[in-house]
């Protein structure tokens, strides 16, 4: 069978790349990209381990939870970032230095 | 080397290749296409993970859902203007990219140094239930099992997350409401 190492170490290759995203990239869907992919690298560790808890599967149940929550994050965090564009005509956050009145 | 592990080298190849296009591409649409390849990679590695009712929520809710809704957001915040933001620090990109290249790195090491001394498959609890048969075989149907946990054993965090998603719902028709009155 698959080892749990090799798992392990494609959820740390999917953690790192996110990591990179979100610090690098100066469009901020690209960093919620970034989120996204740091949240599927957690969420494959759960799922992997959850195969050695059988009665009460506990990874699956809060990678199910982990997976709606993204949901809900992505969802009020393009409705910031519409309002964003709607008022600075630009979403890089590095230039996103006033705050609103 | 049997068919499930040629599958699953397969899955994690395409995934970390196209997460590496992704962070790795200027080209905004290229980027948010590609994601779509890995969150279909990603399902299916949890497919191999013997956990399907997972990889199915992963494509009903993060292809149908998630990104449909970058896509939007993608189409309503300007195209023109990301373009030339891409195009002008795109010649500094050695430079500028170079410390966030740097930490990634030494995390990823980080990361693969502690995973390779946990050495997860002799851990005790695996052991364990390697020994007591509390492991999913690929043969047991695991469907029924979360929908009885779901409402028994987890029933607390079912109920606060559904709370949160009616609040974020709210939150968000709030957020991009037209002509606010404060």
């Amino acid at each position: 069978m698959i080892s749990l190492t090799d798992f392990l170490v494609v959820s740390a290759v999917l953690f790192c790349v996110g990591l990179y995203m979100i610090v690098s990239k100066q469009n901020a869907i690209q960093v919620l990209i970034g989120i996204e992919l740091m949240l599927n690298g957690a969420i494959l560790n759960m799922v992997a381990f959850s195969k050695y808890d059988r009665i009460n599967n506990g990874g699956q149940m809060f990678a199910l939870f982990a997976i709606v929550l993204a949901a809900a994050t992505t969802a009020v965090a393009l409705a910031i970032i519409l309002n964003v564009y709607k008022q600075y005509k630009t979403i890089d956050p590095g230039s996103i230095n006033k705050l609103g009145d | 080397m049997n068919l499930a592990q040629v599958l699953f080298y397969l899955m994690a190849f395409i995934a970390t290749a196209s997460a590496v296009f992704v962070a790795a591409t200027k080209n905004l649409v290229r980027s948010i296409f590609m994601f779509f390849i890995t969150l279909f990679a990603l399902a299916g590695l949890y497919v191999l993970a013997l956990a399907d009712f997972v990889a199915i929520t992963q494509i009903v809710i993060y292809v149908g859902g998630i990104l449909v809704l970058i896509l939007f957001a993608f189409m309503l915040s300007g195209k023109e203007t990301l373009n030339t933001i891409g195009e002008l620090r795109s010649k500094f990109i050695s430079i500028n990219k170079l410390p966030a290249l740097l930490l990634a790195g030494l995390f990823l090491v980080v990361l693969l140094n502690m995973i390779f001394k946990l050495d997860a498959d002799n851990l005790g609890w695996v052991k364990k239930a390697q020994v007591t048969h509390n492991m999913i075989l690929p043969n047991s149907s695991m469907t029924e099992n979360i929908g009885i946990n779901l409402m028994t054993k987890y029933l607390l965090p079912f109920e606060a997350i559904s709370v949160l998603l009616m609040v974020a719902l709210v939150g968000a028709a709030h957020l991009s409401r037209k002509g606010r009155s404060a």
